[in-house]
């Protein structure tokens, strides 16, 4: 919150993550802006969800260094890093909303556990987070088995959201939408990007998003950063990948099939 | 960050100053919001509200939302309202909340009815369930019978390995050791009136007709019909079952009769095998703690059982099997999308299996009494 603005809000050096034999990332080299929409793009398998998962300390890392907010966090200690964690919000890519809860519990978990308000505020932050999506309060009491998959996506947002993060990981927030609906999750985005100020780091497939939402757009390629630079500097460059994927597919192309 | 309070009133030329500051952040919130309900319900005479921003130093959508609600007890109270020194992202994210919580309560559910009512609608339920999954087998096997190489064998004989074969050590293991303490209460209560041999009749009787099979059905239920509702349940889950269903399969041939059909066979076998292990057990005090030679052990449960009581134990099992089958599979179909729902039905088909275990044993004991075996 005091942070230097100036300074990225994560900043990964040499970071090499792999699964036995196969190294997946190979000292990768990254930093994320403070309010900047990152996308990450890459064909299936180049280890965009890896990057991730090893940002958000789901998976371990082999060598280098990540520092969230300016703190490397393996000198962090565990409470430290919690709080940390409380800064960041992730949607995963199937939402992983906890079955058990409905929708608005979903999103007051968090809120329970790490903040001392009252039930009543719980409550209207929670109907509050979910209109901000847009969803209603009635969508608040639904099971996350009931809802479509656009509805998934929104809640999971909502619940990303429930702390305010400063910065919040996408994985594939439009995946398995239509282009509508996908439209609307990424005019989603791009508000409460505008309105609190977020950071948004976003793996995605789906060159729209890339368009439409994106400051700067990160492309990973066997194991590496191929390109890196606007939407205008991904259709100058001349990587092959690249090229074939900003010239080649667009998602009208896509639909035409 | 500041830890000063998040904020002091002062009145001053008729309207009431709110100066803010600090961090209006989710980790203060709560504090906020207290500080808040104190100035309210404001005096009557209290004038318009000024809020002064500058000096908060930070701002997200639980400061935001507790200014607007604010706001809206203020003006619902007839007041005139103001918000000075604030920045512009700041404004934004206010104005934001002043569309959300606008409706009223949203929960309207039909108030539950009256326990017994309830109670005998849930009975009426768990009847027509259990009678339609019957009626559904038996549909599914008159096809069987007229299709015979529609049959699953594979998924038969998988099931099976599964079923029997795999629960043979566990299942011999156990019952061998109930025997094993049978016996020995047995023993140490029967000497005192020297009724030793007698034991052998007790145990010969108990485990051929009774507990041979119940201990056999109660673990297969628990090891088996658990297993078929967790694993019919999370198909349910993943919708692949609706997935057999649109490719023109029926579920319940296709998953549930083959499993059902192996328990049938199965619970005889392992009633069998388990009731020889309990015999064995037994016989193996008579000879260790009672002093018994194995030759009159042998020949003594050999005067004490009939083949009758083989058969009343026996024919049973089947009956028993296809209870265990027909709750577990149909708790598994009833498994909705979430995983405590998993558990639940998990946990339901082991309790009811066991439960109907025991009242298809009693009807048994009663309907053989009554014809004289």
């Amino acid at each position: 919150m005091n942070a230097n603005p100036d300074r990225p809000v994560v900043s990964v050096r040499g970071l090499t993550v792999g699964f036995g034999e196969r190294v997946v990332l190979d000292g990768i080299d990254l930093d994320v802006n403070r309010r900047e929409v990152l996308g990450i793009v890459g064909g299936s398998g180049s280890g965009k969800s890896v990057l991730l998962r090893t940002i958000i300390g789901l998976l371990p890392k082999r060598a280098g260094t990540i520092e969230l907010f300016g703190q490397d966090i393996d000198r962090m200690s565990t409470a430290e890093l919690r709080l940390l964690e409380r800064r960041c919000g992730v949607l995963f890519q199937q939402g992983a909303l906890f079955s058990s809860l409905t929708v608005k519990q979903n999103i007051q978990f968090q809120m329970r556990e790490a903040l001392d308000i009252s039930p009543r505020l719980i409550e209207e932050m929670a109907v509050a987070k979910l209109e901000m999506v847009g969803l209603t309060a009635a969508d608040g009491d639904k099971w996350p088995a009931e809802l479509s998959g656009g509805m998934i996506k929104r809640a999971a947002m909502a619940r990303a959201l429930a702390l305010d993060p400063e910065f919040v990981f996408l994985d594939e927030p439009t995946s398995g939408l239509d282009p509508i609906s996908a439209g609307d999750v990424d005019d989603m985005i791009a508000t409460l990007q505008a309105t609190l100020g977020l950071t948004v780091f976003m793996v995605t497939h789906d060159p729209e998003s890339l368009r439409s939402i994106c400051d700067r757009i990160v492309v990973l390629a066997s194991g590496g950063i191929v390109a890196d630079g606007t939407m205008a500097d991904m259709l100058r460059h001349d990587h092959p990948w690249v090229q074939s994927y900003f010239h080649g597919r667009t998602r009208d192309a896509e639909n035409a099939k | 960050m500041s830890d000063s309070a998040p904020l002091t009133s002062i009145e001053a030329d008729g309207l009431l100053r709110i100066r803010a500051s600090g961090a209006w952040t989710a980790t203060r919130a709560g504090e906020i919001e207290r500080e808040l309900s104190q100035l309210l319900p404001l005096p009557q005479d209290a004038g318009d509200v000024v809020i002064d921003m500058a000096a908060v130093s930070g701002f997200d959508t639980f400061g935001a939302w507790l200014l607007e609600r604010f706001r809206r007890e203020v003006e619902g109270g007839g007041k005139q309202w103001r918000i000075e020194g604030m920045s512009p992202a700041n404004r934004t994210l206010l104005e934001e909340m002043a569309n959300v919580n606008l409706g009223g309560g949203t929960r309207t559910g039909t108030p539950p009815p009256w326990p017994p009512v309830s109670f005998a609608r849930a009975l009426g339920r768990e009847v027509s369930t259990f009678l339609a999954m019957t009626g559904a087998l038996i549909a599914a096997t008159g096809r069987l019978a007229l299709r015979p190489r529609s049959f699953r064998l594979t998924s038969t004989v998988h099931q099976f390995d599964r079923v029997a074969w795999q629960a043979v050590p566990i299942i011999l293991m156990i019952t061998f050791l109930i025997g094993v303490i049978i016996a020995q209460q047995g023993f140490f209560q029967f000497r005192r009136f020297g009724a030793d041999l007698y034991v052998v009749n007790m145990i010969g009787f108990l485990i051929m007709r009774e507990m041979g099979v119940l201990l056999v059905a109660i673990m297969v239920a628990g090891r088996t019909g658990s297993s078929y509702t967790a694993e019919l349940g999370s198909m349910k889950m993943r919708e692949e079952i609706d997935a057999l269903r649109t490719m023109g399969f029926d579920p319940v041939e296709v998953l549930i009769l083959p499993r059902i059909l192996v328990l049938i066979v199965a619970l005889p076998a392992l009633a069998f095998i388990g009731s020889m292990a309990a015999l064995a057990g037994a016989g193996v005090i008579a000879v260790t703690y009672a002093g018994m030679s194995h030759e009159l052990y042998i020949l003594q449960l050999r005067e004490a059982i009939t083949f009758d009581y083989l058969w009343v134990g026996m024919i049973k099992a089947p009956f028993i099997g296809a209870v265990i089958g027909i709750i577990a599979c149909n708790e598994g179909l009833q498994v909705a999308g979430s995983a405590a729902s998993l558990g639940e039905h998990t946990t339901r088909s082991v309790v009811k299996s066991i439960f109907m275990i025991i009242m298809l044993d009693g009807l048994f004991a009663l309907f053989f009494s009554a014809i004289g075996m």
